[in-house]
């Protein structure tokens, strides 16, 4: 028998409709953590506002924005617990300060700065540049989680693009074989820079590219950060029970793929309309305004209270003490070379030779 | 212990760490029950169960980005790629994962496993088994790489390799596994990574050489002697990355001149570095100029014809000859 691709049917989880409206089971949160969970949000867009808005000044370099995928990210860190582990790829700075890393460093990573990448303690694995590469991090990561009996779940945050590399299959082949706490949280925002996701795979959705490795794959709507909320839990606790799970976050990405693109020469006003309509941070300010928990003076103060939040992290960011060639030479091993000390001395040696 | 070869030596080593520390596991493509498909393995599984020496899917990139994860997180993985003509498929956790955890977390994190892989000539095995393609990974700053050339060396240096909290890259020559035993001290005992062994000391001319090469390259040496009055200095380097350079140096100065042999295709091969640094470290000590005894700079032949492509004892002796005639 012929297993069609078009006989399986894959639900998309939904608890709050575009407009806000509870279309799902009641997810039992409570006030204060939907609260909290819109306030993350706010913060992550005026940080990705302004993080556009400080590299067209010129005061920091190439940026890759996240706005339309705040719920996505929010609602699955403001899932994890504190021992469970990140591994993020270049677009995932809000789920990254939800499980407590410094927005600071993110500004002097897009600085250029050696301590871009500093999670000062948090749970968080350094920034993933190669698309894909993080998700083996996180099958070793949860591998060594289970063998060390941590009870922590590593989560790979990978994008439709990065299902695309062998990395991500090898990954999932690899949790679903030796059993591993993990989970891989795929934010499919549609366009791999300039490539959309139709031409990216001819598979109906992702989340059944899971069924492949013998796991459980689930389609939520990510723009809902109620659903991803909830969606998450369950795959937590599927994972920390020893059955890793595929999530894929159905969303959107907003802006460019950096801030050295130009969206407009691939893809339609109309389509970028038509998400910006089904904004995540307005689907779920209507909802809480509607369950009397949310109001316009709330609104203005979070705003202002985000505005300052990023302005304080900018700032100190700005007043680190700069990277110095020198110090590169320190962290190649936990022991300097010989080469690299003698390196180091002659980077230190030319200063003032042209004077 | 009595006198073992190197595979044993390797065995061996493996066994001793695994019991000294929980935190070392073993994983690879059929390394679990098969023992490895040289047996370097052989028997762990059995001690250690299933959950420490782990047969993986064939999935090089995913044994070693795997065990970067596991590094990271407190683990000493100990990777085998299956022969290292394979390790194309890992060379992004390789040079880019591994090599630069340390450094891109800004010390937070290290790597600190072992990836082994057997290669190099001689064995008449099929393509991409026997290519020496240690430079590539000499020009990724982060790893280390050491490359044993005794049952001796392969002990004292896979315990200092699994040991290290940097990932070193263990090469182990497949010729070389069962070719010879050797006298090895059953207790624990390391040899500095970072270090080169004067193998014989002499006056005329260096000889810098590692792996493979090094047993053919004593044989020569001692033909050349007996033809001829010379004596000649015999460095095996042991590890390429990070290169001992006071070893190399300090002998080319004495001496002043060098040959340097290896198994890898001629340019761009570690043979390159070795003459760049003697040239900017000893250029005034030379009599003669640097000579490279390497294998051509084509693929890795068939074998029918690879003992004529790998640098033989002839070209050997004629690349000694030529420096010292100079």
């Amino acid at each position: 028998m012929w297993i069609e691709p078009s006989e399986l049917k894959i639900e998309r989880i939904q608890v709050l409709d575009e407009n806000g409206k509870l279309v799902g089971p009641d997810p039992d949160v409570s006030d204060a953590d939907l609260i909290s969970m819109y306030k993350w949000m706010v913060l992550a867009r005026v940080y990705d506002q302004r993080a556009l808005k400080l590299q067209r000044q010129g005061r920091i370099g190439t940026y890759a924005p996240l706005s339309g995928q705040e719920a996505a990210q929010v609602g699955s860190a403001f899932a994890l617990e504190r021992q469970d582990w990140i591994y993020p790829s270049y677009r995932e700075g809000a789920a990254c300060f939800v499980h407590g890393f410094p927005m600071k460093n993110f500004f002097l990573y897009t600085m250029g700065h050696l301590k871009g990448t500093d999670a000062e303690g948090a749970n968080v694995f350094p920034v993933q540049i190669i698309i894909a590469a993080q998700c083996l991090h996180a099958v070793g990561g949860a591998w060594a989680g289970k063998y060390n009996g941590e009870n922590s779940v590593s989560v790979a945050y990978v994008g439709d693009g990065g299902t695309s590399e062998g990395d991500f299959h090898e990954a999932l082949n690899f949790a679903g074989v030796y059993k591993l706490p993990v989970v891989f949280f795929v934010q499919n925002n549609q366009w791999a820079i300039s490539v959309p996701r139709s031409k990216q795979t001819a598979s109906q959705t992702i989340a059944q590219k899971a069924l492949a490795y013998g796991m459980a794959g689930i389609q939520v709507d990510g723009n809902d950060i109620l659903a991803v909320y909830v969606v998450m839990k369950q795959a937590l606790e599927r994972a920390r029970n020893g059955s890793p799970v595929v999530v894929e976050a159905v969303t959107y990405r907003q802006g460019p793929h950096t801030t050295a693109d130009d969206p407009t020469k691939y893809r339609h006003k109309d389509d970028v309309e038509n998400w910006l309509a089904k904004d995540p941070l307005k689907r779920m300010k209507a909802f809480m305004v509607e369950k009397g928990i949310w109001n316009e003076a709330l609104e203005r103060q979070e705003y202002e209270a985000a505005e300052q939040k990023v302005s304080d992290a900018f700032e100190m960011a700005v007043n680190t003490p700069k990277s110095s060639v020198e110090e590169v030479f320190e962290v190649v091993y936990e022991q300097k070379t010989a080469q690299l000390t003698e390196q180091q001395q002659a980077a230190g040696s030319v200063v003032g030779v042209l004077k | 212990m009595s006198a073992v070869t190197m595979i044993e030596a390797i065995n061996f080593t493996l066994k001793k760490e695994m019991e000294r520390d929980s935190k070392v596991i073993c994983l690879g493509e059929d390394i679990g029950k098969n023992g490895g498909v040289f047996r370097a393995t052989d028997g762990l599984q059995a001690l250690f169960g299933e959950d420490r020496v782990v047969d993986t899917p064939i999935a090089e990139s995913a044994i070693v980005g795997a065990a970067v994860g596991m590094a990271a997180r407190g683990l000493r993985p100990v990777a085998e790629i299956q022969f290292f003509g394979f390790i194309y498929e890992a060379m992004d956790q390789m040079a880019a994962q591994a090599a630069r955890l340390r450094f891109r977390s800004g010390g937070r994190f290290g790597a600190p496993m072992v990836v082994r892989a057997p290669y190099g000539g001689g064995v008449k095995t099929p393509e991409l088994h026997s290519d020496s393609l240690e430079a590539l990974f000499l020009h990724s700053p982060g790893l280390k790489v050491v490359m044993p050339s005794s049952p001796y060396d392969a002990k004292g240096l896979l315990a200092a390799a699994i040991r290290e909290n940097d990932p070193v890259l263990f090469l182990e020559p497949m010729k070389l596994y069962r070719a010879f035993k050797q006298e090895v001290p059953e207790e624990d005992y390391l040899i500095e990574i970072g270090k080169a062994n004067v193998l014989k000391p002499g006056e005329d001319v260096t000889v810098i050489t590692w792996g493979p090469a090094v047993p053919l390259v004593s044989k020569v040496v001692e033909q050349v002697e007996q033809a001829a009055d010379v004596s000649i200095e015999v460095i095996d380097l042991r590890t390429i990355s990070p290169l001992d350079e006071e070893t190399i140096i300090e002998s080319v100065q004495k001496t002043g001149r060098a040959v340097i042999v290896h198994e890898a295709v001629k340019t761009g091969g570690v043979g390159a570095e070795v003459s760049a640094l003697i040239n900017e470290k000893a250029l005034f000590h030379l009599s003669a100029p640097i000579i490279r005894v390497a294998s051509f700079d084509t693929p890795y032949p068939v074998p029918s014809v690879e003992d004529d492509w790998l640098p033989n004892a002839s070209r050997i002796a004629q690349g000694l000859k030529e420096v010292l005639t100079h």
